[in-house]
């Protein structure tokens, strides 16, 4: 359940955005909560969206997650209507719209590629959406126009969108999103074609213009540094299949299993396979062994084979480490230093410590150390957290 | 509430609406393409009497043979023949040296690409009429080049043929034209320009480089000339005609076909025609595709 | 070196059209004259007005017109229509129908002669603009290249329509439509070529009298009245290909950018 704290955490972002508490422009007071309910969506016999279950609460940005193919784009268009599910239900605002046409289900979709209309202007293009509803002509144009004012666009509304940059053409398709006021957005990786400098301005825009909004929002995006800065909270997706639903810092702090934990942080967490120490709270690994807290070791000892992670910024390099390892590369990063190293078994390990600390060279042996209360365990089979950090 | 409705009842309202869409085109092809292709078979079973209004008798095949085996089909089928061995090879290929020799960024280049296209304008009347002028003994080019057979070529049982294909391949030398100029722009000038800087002579890059590059344009163009080539009669209509004496070499087929139909009123007798005409053209589009397909070569 | 081959290429090409132009230009008697004249010194425009009236080609052009207008308005619906379909539009034995369009390629024309004229005459339409248009308001080729004009059209944009609540025949009218205005263009064109200039189906179609012959039969007579004045039928020949010549200057580019796009690759 998307539950209080999602809300707490919607409301919170609104008041610092400038925005009542209340439901902000859309003047409407209908609630437009997005759900999924055993959503299954098959493409030649393969699940590319695998009974997902998934609440999105009203005036929510949840951003989905994923590697390329996980199936996050597939849910978005299930929102949308351009798929339709083979299994399961998907609501909005409380009632399943299954068989509700795309047209009426009062959703608005942001493109990968803009997918702007090439042959009418940028104010026609924003108007378009309008003009199916039957909105009267001045209606139309102040709206259009607004919807614009509100991106920056006002000067550009006779222009053509071949004659404009990417990231105007990406304003465009947000106003155009934007004029209709709709019930949710849903947007597939609408920074993914632009450049990093404006990707990042471009960023602070959308998550500013949903809190004055206040429209809940669908996000989808492969890159986790976009979603662990934009949204209240994150689905990560694997394969069809939600791995887990959370807020940034408890999918970073708390990763629900081995898969998250890598694919989230840069790079993600380092995974070791593993083996219970007897008698200790310690985990034997490849070139030495790694300390568990109480918990993490109770639980570890259900379970066996197992594997366990530290993120390279809870590791250091110290001769009194519990660990060790050959270093194979040394990239200086401004403030930090990432050394890549090798343990016995080949597995490689990354190491992030400060850049004063000293540095040491390629090739030569090193002995790693695990700050106390960092080390989490999964299970060797899926994957699954058993405890800690710590 | 938002309007609801099953997926089903969707499917078969756009089912519906793409059929509407076809329907009009459709309706046209099945009555004058389908039907009448069709019936063709019918017809060539039936022998229709000399006077309307009286019964066609059923003869079945005997028709058939008995127009396969006349000497005028044959004859015919000799002429037609001999005919598109002569247009098709000789419309491409000018097409294409007109397509390559207009291919570069020289200055004035948009006038000749003009005029390389011009004849598209040319109808078989216009046609017709151009070169019955120049053809014509006393007023005519010929007689001051010094060509001057007698009897006058229009009337001369070797060179008429021959002077109504040098009229298809003008008239089909502007369509060869931007049907090579468009293929020709597909090829990828560094392609070329990799083989000029790799020491190749210019008859080397054309043939080796260009014209396999080439090969889908020509293919298609091969299929075209031969079709178009297949259905060449009107040229035979208006300079010709039956009372000229090299009519029986230059009797096309088609024209036999509207000689059935109009003057000896026979339609059993133009459907045979008809359908033998339709296995030759489709029996040499299909051998093309067969044995010289295989040699195009496709993608890039 | 290049420009000497280029001239002579054009000399060829071209010489036919041009000595027509001045030999209709040159009184009779100058036709006979060895060498022949290249250029007329003091063009006589007589025969122009004469190929007009004799051979009525004001009627002529007229009727062409018409019935060129008629299929070329023919031919672009239907083929919008039905390219849409192909393109857009999901329904059961879309793929077996598009080839059933395609096969209407590999039927030639003289083929379906016979019974063509039959069913003509049967309706009535012997001798009128119906019969000379209706047979032609639908081509496959067409269809194919306004099918492929559509499919080039991004999928996002047709998604995107279908969020902002167009249905199909609105997202035809104002997105498909004007996006492939170019191929409607060539397509336009080319019918306009192919009606403009037939000479069987009219040839069998019309019998006698003004009312519906074209411009193509009536060069025919043009040339069989006028055995001893050739530069009369010059003349008129000139004229009924003018309106086509100004069509080819006027859209020379289309005209090849829609065989770029069509079957050629």
């Amino acid at each position: 359940m998307a539950g209080g704290l999602a809300q707490a955490r919607v409301r919170e972002r609104r008041v610092e955005a400038g925005a009542g508490a209340g439901e902000g422009d859309r003047g409407e007071t209908q609630l437009a909560e997005v759900a999924f309910r055993g959503a299954t969506k098959r493409f030649d016999g393969r699940a590319a969206v695998d009974h997902l279950d998934l609440d999105i609460a009203d005036g929510e940005l949840l951003v989905l997650l994923g590697p390329s193919g996980c199936g996050k784009t597939t849910a978005l268009r299930l929102v949308a209507g351009l798929e339709e599910p083979d299994e399961g239900a998907i609501s909005i605002g409380g009632q399943v719209v299954n068989d509700v046409e795309p047209k009426d289900r009062d959703v608005a979709m942001v493109f990968q590629s803009y997918a702007l209309y090439p042959h009418l202007s940028v104010e026609r293009n924003i108007e378009f959406p309008l003009r199916q509803r039957q909105v009267p002509a001045d209606e139309r144009r102040r709206r259009a126009r607004e919807a614009a004012g509100s991106l920056g666009l006002t000067d550009l509304l006779d222009r053509k969108p071949r004659q404009l940059s990417g990231g105007q053409r990406q304003r465009v398709a947000l106003a155009r999103a934007i004029v209709r006021q709709p019930k949710a957005f849903l947007m597939d990786e609408p920074l993914s074609n632009l450049d990093a400098a404006l990707r990042l301005q471009t960023r602070a825009d959308i998550v500013a213009l949903q809190a004055r909004l206040g429209t809940t929002t669908l996000y989808v995006t492969h890159d986790q540094v976009e979603a662990m800065t934009m949204g209240h909270r994150i689905a990560v997706m694997d394969m069809g299949v939600l791995q887990q639903v959370a807020a940034p810092s408890d999918l970073y702090d708390l990763p629900a299993n081995a898969f998250v934990a890598q694919f989230l942080g840069s790079p993600g967490m380092n995974l070791l396979p593993a083996v219970l120490e007897p008698g200790q709270p310690s985990a034997r690994v490849s070139g030495g062994h790694l300390p568990l807290g109480e918990g993490a070791a109770a639980a570890a000892a259900r379970a066996a084979p197992l594997v366990v992670g530290v993120r390279p910024e809870h590791l250091f390099l110290s001769p009194a480490g519990t660990l060790g390892a050959t270093v194979l590369l040394v990239e200086l990063l401004g403030a930090e230093v990432q050394v890549l190293c090798r343990l016995e078994d080949q597995t490689k390990l990354v190491v992030r410590q400060d850049a004063s600390a000293p540095r040491p060279a390629i090739g030569e042996g090193v002995r790693v150390a695990a700050s106390p209360g960092t080390v989490h365990v999964f299970t060797g089979e899926d994957g699954t957290r058993l405890g800690g950090p710590g | 509430m938002l309007p609801a409705r099953s997926r089903r009842v969707r499917a078969v309202r756009e089912a519906a609406l793409g059929y509407l869409l076809v329907l009009p085109a459709l309706a046209v092809f099945g009555v004058f393409v389908f039907y009448p292709f069709a019936q063709n078979f019918r017809l060539a079973l039936y022998e229709t009497p000399p006077y309307p209004g009286l019964p066609s008798r059923y003869v079945g095949l005997h028709q058939v043979g008995q127009v396969l085996t006349s000497s005028s089909f044959l004859q015919s089928l000799g002429a037609t023949l001999l005919f598109v061995v002569i247009v098709v090879p000789a419309g491409l290929l000018g097409g294409l040296l007109l397509a390559v020799a207009a291919h570069r960024r020289l200055r004035g280049m948009t006038v000749y690409r003009l005029v390389f296209s011009s004849t598209v304008v040319s109808s078989v009347a216009v046609s017709a009429l151009v070169f019955g002028t120049l053809m014509d003994p006393v007023v005519g080019l010929l007689p001051w080049l010094g060509l001057n057979p007698s009897p006058p070529i229009l009337q001369n049982t070797t060179w008429a043929l021959p002077a109504i294909a040098v009229m298809a391949v003008w008239q089909f030398l502007g369509l060869a034209f931007v049907v090579m100029s468009a293929g020709l722009s597909a090829v990828p000038e560094e392609v070329l320009e990799a083989a000029r800087v790799d020491g190749a002579s210019e008859r080397t890059v054309f043939w080796r480089v260009t014209v396999p590059l080439l090969s889908p344009t020509i293919f298609f163009g091969l299929v075209v000339a031969t079709i178009y080539a297949f259905g060449t009669f009107g040229q035979v209509d208006i300079l010709i005609g039956y009372s000229n004496a090299a009519f029986e070499h230059v009797n096309l087929l088609v024209y036999d076909i509207l000689n059935t139909i109009q003057v000896t009123k026979t339609p059993g007798q133009a459907a045979v025609l008809s359908i033998a005409l339709f296995v030759l053209t489709l029996g040499v589009t299909l051998v093309q595709l067969r044995f010289i397909e295989r040699r195009v070569h496709y993608g890039s | 070196m290049r420009y000497a081959l280029l001239t002579l290429g054009a000399v060829v090409v071209l010489a036919p059209l041009y000595l027509t132009v001045v030999n209709s230009l040159l009184p009779p008697s100058a036709l006979a004259e060895r060498p022949p004249p290249f250029f007329p010194l003091h063009p006589r425009w007589h025969d122009y007005p004469v190929a007009w009236s004799q051979g009525h080609l004001g009627v002529y052009l007229r009727n062409s017109a018409i019935q060129t207008v008629i299929i070329v308005c023919g031919q672009l619906v239907t083929s919008v229509l039905a390219g849409y379909a192909f393109a857009f539009v999901r329904f059961p034995f879309r793929r077996v129908l598009f080839v059933v369009f395609l096969a209407t390629l590999m039927i030639p024309f003289e083929v379906t002669l016979v019974t063509n004229t039959q069913t003509i005459s049967s309706l009535g339409w012997y001798n009128t603009f119906e019969g000379l248009a209706v047979p032609f308001l639908a081509t496959g080729f067409g269809t194919f290249l306004v099918r492929q004009a559509f499919l080039q059209i991004p999928r996002d944009l047709r998604e995107a329509a279908t969020l902002d609540g167009y249905g199909h025949l609105r997202f035809m009218l104002r997105v498909a439509v004007p996006l492939a205005r170019p191929a409607l263009a060539a397509l336009g064109v080319f019918s306009f070529l192919a009606a403009w200039n037939q000479y069987l189906w009219p040839l069998v179609v019309t019998g006698s009298g003004d009312n519906v012959r074209t411009v193509q039969i009536g060069l025919k007579l043009l040339q069989g009245t006028q055995v001893s004045h050739t530069d009369v039928a010059l003349a008129g020949t000139v004229i009924a290909v003018a309106p086509l010549v100004v069509l080819l200057v006027a859209f020379q580019k289309q005209l090849v950018r829609s065989l770029t796009g069509g079957a050629v690759k």
